[in-house]
């Protein structure tokens, strides 16, 4: 398979903490990956590395064989943990916005995904529930017609209603031309979802493999495995 | 369809599908869903039913035709050597839980027809 991304000995220190260290990763094109691991365990950094927000201190990494740059924005899509929009913004201008961020925006995507989010176009921001704001998020995130989707903790806050309408998009969204990475902590949820998972503590990649491999010789599921490691 | 995570997905997939053709809700030479369809229906990675066709054709209890989809066996051979592989795992199961038990193969038998 076609390669995306790849990290090579990637680290990342914030003045004494390694939040990543020797990173090694490979991404292929039309595969589902779980980036699981507790907290602090580095999940988000390498995420917002491979966004281009943050510069690793040591180490590489590539998409589509360029370094995080203008060009690998334009081919990326990240969901981040935290609320980034405008507290004016009814959802429309949320649209709009992204709209105008981002020519692979797709409008008629992101008008049925809100459909089946059940949210309106009219409602503001600020008065969405937590699930709400996971569910507009990752319309947002979805509806680029991107190469990478980067999405952290997708399913954090979120009650179980909205999980299962996540989930559902996230699976309609696969593409064999894009891979998505998913940051979690709710392992139970998403592993039917995956097919490779890298677990990531205090910076390391402990273990890595294939879903169903990893089941099949541990006799386990990929949470009680996380578990065991953790 | 519920799972076990501790067991591989596409295995369980797998005998859920072997059971459909053995009872008749799949009929021989049917067309099966396609694999996007089929992994929305069971929510779960279509690399997933993609393994789970692949193994189902090597094992000749599906067929697919290139551009037109993934077919159940018209092969009644086929379904009937299904059918006995299925229920020889169920007698097999049920043989070694009475015998972790504590019945006797003897005793077993006994068992068996007084519930029957």
């Amino acid at each position: 398979m076609e390669q995306i991304l790849k990290a090579t000995q990637l680290s990342k220190y914030f003045y004494q903490k390694k939040a990543l260290d020797k990173v090694d990763m490979n991404i292929e094109k039309g595969k589902i990956y779980g980036i699981l691991g507790p907290n602090g365990g580095g999940k988000s950094t390498f995420l917002k590395i491979a966004a281009g927000l943050l510069k690793p201190s040591q180490g590489e990494i590539t998409i589509d064989n360029k370094k995080p740059g203008v060009y690998t924005k334009s081919i990326v899509s990240y969901l981040p943990e935290t609320n980034y929009l405008y507290k004016w913004m009814k959802i429309k201008d949320a649209l709009n916005f992204f709209k105008d961020l981002y020519t692979d925006f797709d409008t008629e995507r992101a008008r049925e995904s809100l459909k089946f989010m059940e949210l309106e176009e009219e409602e503001k921001v600020t008065s969405l529930s937590k699930g709400m704001m996971g569910r507009l998020k990752l319309t947002l995130a979805l509806s680029r017609k991107s190469k990478v989707y980067l999405l952290d903790e997708p399913l954090n806050g979120i009650d179980p209603i909205s999980r299962e309408k996540i989930i559902t998009s996230i699976l309609d969204s696969y593409s064999e031309k894009a891979s998505i990475l998913i940051c979690s902590h709710l392992i139970y949820y998403i592993e039917k979802l995956l097919d490779y998972v890298f677990f990531l503590s205090e910076g390391r990649i402990i273990l890595s493999g294939d879903v169903e491999e990893l089941r099949n010789k541990r006799g386990m599921s990929i949470d009680k495995l996380f578990q065991e490691v953790f | 369809m519920e799972f076990n995570n501790n067991i591989p997905i596409y295995l369980q997939i797998i005998d859920n599908i072997k059971q459909d053709i053995v009872v008749g809700k799949l009929k021989a030479g049917q067309k099966m869903p396609s694999v996007r369809e089929l992994a929305g229906t069971l929510k779960v990675n279509p690399n997933t039913i993609q393994r789970v066709y692949q193994e189902l054709d090597r094992e000749k209890i599906t067929f697919t035709k290139r551009g037109m989809g993934t077919y159940v066996t018209e092969e009644e051979k086929t379904i009937s050597s299904l059918m006995q592989e299925i229920s020889k795992k169920i007698i097999l199961d049920f043989v070694e839980g009475m015998n972790k038990l504590g019945f006797s193969n003897k005793e077993l038998i006994n068992t068996l027809k007084e519930y029957l």
